[in-house]
């Protein structure tokens, strides 16, 4: 496929690779940032491509998977009322909440529609004008225009029965508690290619800086990855930490400047409750007071669920990096993409449901490296 | 402190909740993948047990007075009932043709049942009888007793249809999922995916430079060709629901070898990669219906493929993997860029309905 299977090609891989071999001198620990990028590394097999020296680590830029339980039973509470059409990207349906998944609602009839753009939803509503359309806003930065995007419409058309569930987060808040946490082991970052093109990457310029990491904003396709990770050893084996941009057939420092003042006019920055992390500071996006009306939240009143994160979660340290889903006693055994016990086996994105759809709890496991 | 001193038990790692066994059922009960497989095994084969049965082939094999027939059953619920390059009549007679014919057999009689929703209209359930018509006399096989029921609005969607069918095995054909042997090569008929594709992108309204169709069709001409060149093919399979990975996986569980993949000679056209790159689907797991998957002894392999390409239905046809005696019960598969994966069964529902 013209301008995709250039970045697939087996030649350059290769090329890549002895690249990263030549020049690593000793073991460097990276993450990539986004689940997208997981996803590729597994499918395609490039940390065994990879030398040894160079760990990959899978970073928190799952929507799915870092979406808090609390959030969960708040769009469950909302899904099963009977005045409402609750819609969702499809990876959200399997996700267990604290008593069922969005799956099971709908089994019992609720009205549950998979999505594949929150505008969708704006049609349902004006087809259904004695429902009350819900749409679950999850993601980063990437998914955060078009979600912007159908409530400046709802709200510019007058299509009142139409909300949002919003529960957003933002990158740079996280890379910098993963920096912080004193079990930090990531010393270079595959940045999140897909969330600078809308944001642009001048925010990830003082987190490098602060931290003395490097930040490679990387692309999607196994050339991408690899070339991603070559320029990040590449500032490890030299000393440096700056942002670098590997994917410029798409990012630009600037990022995308009208998606940017949408976002900027529909939501503003607010702390936010992560998944098997816990809260984070200016983490995540909220819906501005102007557009209260077509506040989920607001109008089914479910703020004041309140769900406690069981206390030891390791779904929490894989997506901070620390552990591997392999490192889990549950992986592939109690824990599967049918029966997910933690959010990262649920999403195509996540870190565990990658590592067990290609296959990796059939594998032998590594020897695990003396602590 | 290390990583490793958060020790963690599996008590511990019962994350945010295990919710574990579904009380209901769910859509993905019917993907043709995992949950499938274990609804199956869990809940159907325990209590229907019997020797019959047990191989769960695509049909069951009977002797009866010397004679041996092929007999399978299908059920259609395909949305929408009119698609690019078909319908759901087509493919609840191509469908049944087909499971027959993965059994070697000769398929000759079929029946037919109906559920209908109240309010179809009349000409619509006129053109799908006519198209299982046609459909029927091109694969030389004759609908011979059905059954026709009614059920209230909102009861079905527009038109249910089940399919059962009777075939022949001519002697000298043996094919069953555990024939598959190490070194054996594995081939598949043609562009795969085509199926799923063109039925989503009429439920999503995707518009592409040209339609892809669905290229549902009777295989058992093709199947005829092929045992022509070689009457000792060990395992013929269409990879409808849950794609050809779940298939694979399935038959290198039964067979309990290893299946590898070679990502690169698995034939896909342009348009469909290109859908599956939009929606996020990974064409291995989606559906096709007109194509075949077989796995044959590696001397007869090239004579197989000819024979294979020869026919209209096989004109892209490639052999894309072998059977291997590692990895038992797996199917591996070398990635484009030189990596290799474990290519298992459909989990969950990638497309509900579409067939």
């Amino acid at each position: 496929m013209k301008y995709l299977d250039e970045y697939r090609d087996e030649g350059l891989a290769k090329k890549i690779v002895s690249e990263i071999e030549r020049i690593v001198t000793r073991p460097w620990v990276l993450m990539e940032v986004c689940g997208g990028q997981t996803h590729t590394i597994v499918k395609y097999g490039i940390d065994h491509l990879l030398p040894p020296q160079v760990e990959l680590v899978h970073g928190p830029g799952c929507p799915v998977c870092v979406t808090s339980l609390e959030m969960i039973d708040k769009a469950h509470a909302i899904a099963r009322r009977p005045d409402v059409i609750f819609c969702s990207f499809g990876d959200m349906l399997r996700v267990p909440g604290s008593e069922s998944d969005l799956l099971v609602l709908k089994s019992r009839g609720a009205d549950i529609r998979v999505v594949y753009s929150p505008i969708d939803c704006l049609k349902i509503a004006r087809a259904n004008p004695d429902k009350k359309v819900v749409f679950f806003a999850i993601g980063f930065e990437t998914t955060a225009p078009s979600n912007a995007m159908s409530v400046w419409q709802a709200k510019k058309q007058g299509v009142k029965n139409f909300s949002v569930l919003v529960s957003h987060v933002l990158v740079p808040p996280s890379i910098a508690s993963i920096l912080q946490s004193p079990l930090n082991r990531v010393q270079g970052f595959i940045g999140p290619g897909h969330v600078c093109t809308v944001m642009g990457y001048r925010e990830y310029e003082p987190i490098a800086e602060r931290y003395k990491v490097p930040i490679v904003i990387t692309g999607f396709e196994p050339i991408d990855i690899l070339e991603g990770a070559l320029m990040t050893i590449r500032q490890l084996e030299a000393g440096t930490f700056e942002v670098e941009n590997q994917y410029p057939r798409v990012v630009n420092r600037e990022g995308n400047r009208i998606a940017r003042e949408l976002v900027n006019k529909v939501f503003e920055v607010c702390d936010r409750k992560w998944r098997g992390v816990g809260s984070i500071p200016k983490s995540g996006y909220k819906l501005r007071y102007e557009f209260r009306d077509h506040d989920a939240e607001r109008i089914f009143d479910v703020k004041e669920i309140a769900t406690r994160e069981p206390d030891i979660c390791i779904s929490g340290l894989v997506l901070k990096g620390v552990k591997k889903p392999h490192d889990c006693p549950a992986f592939g055994k109690q824990c599967t993409p049918e029966h997910p016990l933690g959010a990262t086996m649920v999403s195509a994105e996540g870190a565990c449901a990658a590592y067990y759809a290609y296959g990796r709890h059939l594998e032998a496991r590594p020897a695990v490296e003396a602590a | 402190m290390s990583p490793e001193a958060f020790a963690v038990s599996p008590g511990a790692a019962a994350c945010p909740v295990p919710y574990s066994d579904y009380r209901e059922i769910v859509l993905a009960h019917g993907s043709g993948g995992k949950l499938s497989q274990r609804l199956i095994q869990n809940v159907i084969f325990p209590e229907f047990r019997n020797d019959l049965l047990a191989p769960l082939h695509d049909g069951a094999l009977l002797s009866i007075n010397g004679a041996r027939l092929a007999f399978s059953t299908d059920s259609y619920v395909v949305s929408p009932v009119f698609f690019p390059g078909g319908d759901i009549g087509k493919l609840a007679v191509h469908g049944t043709v087909n499971d027959l014919a993965m059994c070697g057999a000769r398929p000759l009689y079929l029946s037919c049942g109906f559920i209908l929703e109240e309010g179809l209209p009349m000409d619509d359930f006129r053109r799908i009888v006519r198209s299982m018509r046609d459909c029927a006399a091109a694969a030389g096989v004759t609908l011979v007793t059905g059954d026709t029921k009614v059920v209230d609005r909102g009861k079905a969607d527009r038109i249910f249809i089940n399919t059962s069918g009777v075939g022949l095995v001519p002697d000298g054909v043996d094919i069953r999922p555990s024939r598959a042997t190490p070194d054996d090569k594995v081939l598949i008929s043609g562009l795969i995916a085509v199926h799923g594709i063109a039925i989503m992108s009429v439920r999503e309204g995707l518009q592409f430079e040209t339609e892809i169709a669905s290229d549902s069709a009777a295989l058992n001409g093709l199947v005829e060709a092929m045992l022509a060149a070689c009457a000792d093919i060990h395992v013929l399979r269409d990879p409808t629901r849950g794609g050809v990975s779940s298939a694979l996986a399935e038959i290198a569980q039964g067979a309990k070898t290893g299946i590898t993949l070679d990502e690169s000679k698995i034939p896909i056209s342009e348009e469909v990669k290109g859908a599956c790159e939009i929606l996020g689907l990974d064409p291995l797991y989606v559906a096709n219906e007109g194509k075949l998957l077989a796995i044959v002894p590696p001397a007869a392999a090239d004579a197989v493929l000819a024979a294979m390409r020869a026919h209209p239905l096989g004109a892209e046809a490639a052999i894309i993997g072998e059977v291997t005696a590692g990895h038992p019960g797996f199917v591996t598969m070398k990635t484009r860029v030189g990596g290799t994966r474990v290519v298992d069964m459909l989990s969950g529902e990638q497309l509900p309905r579409i067939c």
